[in-house]
């Protein structure tokens, strides 16, 4: 039998020698595709705990994987949000719309009107029927791929395009690179380039909720990679210290780049399962599926103003394509996942559901996305007078020194000065606007 | 905490350092309902140097209370409490302990007001003892001053009396920007000549130590000379204004002595008309020597001083070494360090 060292003779023992286990996907590109490992539940199987059960109850459902829509796509079993058929298509709308507004986006990147676009394709049910099961005034603290809530919200394509082109009428003055929105009034907190810096936020603000008294939450997004960052866990710590009124969620695409979950440690549990140690709530929720988010979404939302306390939502989902248009994932992940993936598409699932109930119809859905695309074109249109990103339609030169602090300081009134000195230099027929 | 004060010989109300900064909570908790005072054993202790002592008690636990040791959570629960519309005042316990909260001071709470177009600001105030001289080893005893000033967006404040110390928090709460506000605990309980093997002065025999009851500011961005001379320009903040008034006192040096309070903003004009006046400048801090800010107030008077200097700009440091504990005396920029450059500076 192998033996380890001998702490009294200091013999060295014959064990093998250590190796270190570097995690690795099931597939890289080439490989055909085989989910059948992935333990998925059916529709319907999971209990819905009471909303102010204690967070221990939830644990099976941190393991398992609540849904709703069957594959005879009709809602089944006790996490059925019974939407009404309105509301379900204005959410598949909303879903159409994030999607139709991510292609052109991502056309515009690649004809050069932008640096830099992000899509959520794969993802919208995540973000969307979420945004459905929360409250208007109830703040969001998104990571980068959660357009859907603005969106969802109704905030106007024109303003987030104007974001995305860097131009003359972006609110953020040109300083945010492309997608990091921010958007006060409609509770939707500035996005940070720095991963996961965003889930202490939302949970402080959840505290000063509770503080003030409040009835208004805070919702918080990471993905499933930077949940292995320390500030996931230093939210994690105070939501459950101060049973903060927040809804965490962790989106897990599978893909942190290309990194597998594996490297957020998905090898040896779930991440709802990160609940259980914090002793709150948590809930494994197809992330495919938007009745299940909504179900899901709304139960946290409702425990959280009834002062029960913070619950982490993972949305078990998948990327549909590359992390960025700065990324080609064929480099490093296998093309079937996409179509091999078992939870299917948000959007489809939710189309089909709607035609099952005969509420929806293939002719309907068509006339939606050609709508949608000139919705999308009319935005771009009138955002393009605005100017895109490079062609000097920006905000005036000054502005670049502006809001550092609320005062201009001396020293930065001096750099200014510097900037405008140079830009005549080169431009001599350059006014400082 | 204030009837506890120390009432002296001296006319006027006298605090230490402590006292004063407990004060200036007391006020602007009473004066502010958002503001918000949290940090580790903050709370119903009152924090480990007694800063807080009586706020939970005066305000209750959901305005002052304790967090777990997570400096990232506690700056960032509080950026997120600034965008909810809250006043935070957090306690780092020691500035050693400030670097897990760094990203969040960094890219998030410098960051807000520019990146969402003054959307969203940080209005916090982050307290932090810093600074040697208690023996507190490398982990209690360090001076991070520079890294924040690098830092575009946040201010960085450092008091060296009662009488600034609760002016000046008192500002940082009510300013709309991010403060980082250093206090040099080798002075909480008295003003410190730099000699430690003599007995330690109270503050109650400082001028500085008169604290008018109640509300008042000190701005932010405005130096104070602490003594006008001919011979020299000092410059220097928190504990090291005390050590260098009593080296030029005990040389007889007529040198003007300016305590900046405030290193980001800088109030440079106040630093400018002195070194122009005297040419010479003397350039102190407790922290390590390479990329302190001394090497930034040194640029600047050479930018703006060069044909008024008539000798070279003397910079004394700690130095570049971890604060060691058993030499700590060894490596804190004392009256022989100082005594020299001065000597330097005064045969130039």
């Amino acid at each position: 039998m192998a033996q380890g060292p001998d702490p009294a003779s200091g013999a060295r023992g014959n064990l093998p020698p250590l190796s270190l286990h570097v995690p690795e996907p099931n597939f890289r590109p080439g490989d055909p595709v085989d989910y059948s490992f992935l333990d998925i539940p059916p529709a319907g199987a999971l209990p819905r705990p009471d909303e102010t059960c204690p967070a221990t109850e939830t644990a099976p459902l941190c393991s398992g994987m609540v849904r709703v829509l069957g594959d005879d796509h009709l809602a089944t079993g006790p996490w059925d949000p019974k939407l009404d058929p309105e509301t379900l298509r204005r959410m598949l709308r909303a879903m159409a719309l994030t999607r139709a507004f991510d292609d052109r986006m991502y056309r515009g990147q690649r004809q050069g009107k932008t640096s830099f676009y992000m899509k959520c394709t794969g993802e919208e049910a995540t973000s969307i029927a979420s945004t459905f099961a929360i409250a208007a005034d109830d703040m969001v603290f998104p990571s980068y791929r959660q357009q859907g809530v603005l969106i969802a919200r109704g905030y106007p394509l024109v303003e987030m395009i104007n974001q995305i082109y860097s131009n003359k009428a972006d609110k953020l003055k040109g300083r945010q690179l492309p997608i990091m929105y921010s958007c006060r009034d409609h509770n939707f907190f500035t996005i940070s380039g720095n991963l996961a810096t965003q889930y202490p936020q939302a949970v402080g603000w959840a505290m000063a909720s509770a503080i003030k008294g409040d009835s208004r939450i805070a919702t918080a997004w990471v993905g499933e990679g930077s949940s292995a960052e320390g500030d996931f866990h230093a939210a994690m710590t105070f939501a459950a210290v101060y049973n903060a009124p927040c809804v965490l969620n962790v989106v897990n695409n599978q893909w942190a780049i290309s990194s597998f979950s594996g490297f957020a440690g998905a090898e040896r549990s779930t991440f709802a399962n990160r609940a259980v140690g914090y002793g709150i709530a948590g809930i494994r929720v197809d992330g495919n599926d938007a009745l299940a988010v909504y179900a899901a979404t709304r139960w946290a939302a409702n425990r959280a103003r009834a002062n029960g306390g913070p619950t982490l939502i993972e949305h078990f989902t998948y990327r549909a394509e590359g992390h960025s248009t700065s990324d080609d994932p064929s480099a490093y992940r296998s093309a079937q996942e996409r179509d091999e993936w078992p939870l299917g598409d948000p959007i489809m699932r939710l189309k089909r559901h709607l035609i099952a109930l005969g509420e929806w119809s293939v002719e309907q859905h068509r006339a939606m996305d050609a709508e949608l695309v000139d919705l999308v074109k009319a935005a771009t249109k009138e955002a393009e007078k605005n100017g895109i990103l490079g062609h000097g339609l920006h905000h005036p030169f000054h502005t670049m020194f502006e809001d550092v602090y609320k005062e201009l300081p001396w020293h930065l009134e001096e750099q200014a000065e510097q900037a405008i000195r140079e830009r005549q230099i080169k431009w001599p027929e350059w006014k400082p606007e | 905490m204030t009837e506890a004060a120390p009432k002296t010989e001296a006319s006027g109300r006298r605090l230490n350092m402590i006292e004063a900064i407990n004060e200036a909570l007391h006020v602007m908790m009473a004066r502010d309902p958002d503001v918000v005072v949290f940090g580790e054993d903050v709370g119903y202790f009152g924090g480990v140097f007694r800063a807080t002592v009586g706020l939970q008690k005066a305000f209750g636990k959901h305005r002052v209370f304790d967090t777990p040791i997570n400096e990232c959570g506690i700056i960032g629960a509080a950026v997120g409490m600034g965008a909810y519309g809250l006043r935070p005042v957090p306690e780092i316990q020691f500035a050693d302990y400030i670097y897990p909260g760094l990203d969040q001071l960094i890219s998030e709470a410098a960051r807000l007001r520019y990146r969402s177009a003054g959307e969203f600001i940080a209005p916090i105030t982050v307290r932090s003892p810093f600074g040697g001289g208690i023996f507190g080893g490398q982990t209690h005893s360090q001076s991070p001053e520079a890294l924040f000033t690098h830092v575009a967006g946040l201010k960085t404040v450092i008091p060296c009396t009662p009488y600034d110390a609760k002016g000046l928090l008192i500002s940082a709460i009510e300013d709309d920007d991010p403060v980082i506000f250093f206090e040099p605990k080798r002075i909480y309980n008295g003003p410190f000549s730099g000699y430690y093997d003599k007995p330690v002065e109270p503050w109650a025999r400082h001028e500085g130590s008169e604290v008018p009851e109640g509300y008042y500011t000190v701005p932010l961005g405005k130096a104070r000379i602490v003594q006008e001379g001919e011979a020299m320009s000092v410059i220097a903040y928190g504990t090291m204004i005390h050590v260098a008034q009593a080296v030029c006192r005990e040389k007889g040096i007529d040198a003007e002595i300016i305590d900046l309070r405030t290193l980001v903003p800088l109030d440079i004009d106040t630093v400018e008309k002195s070194v122009k006046k005297t040419g010479k400048c003397l350039i102190i801090h407790e922290a390590t020597r390479t990329g302190g800010f001394g090497g930034e107030l040194s640029a600047l008077v050479q930018e703006r001083c060069f044909y008024h200097l008539e000798a070279p700009i003397e910079r004394v440091t700690g130095f570049d070494t971890p604060y060691p504990h058993s030499l700590e005396w060894a490596y804190f920029p004392g009256p022989v360090r100082i005594g020299e450059a001065v000597d330097r500076l005064m045969k130039a």
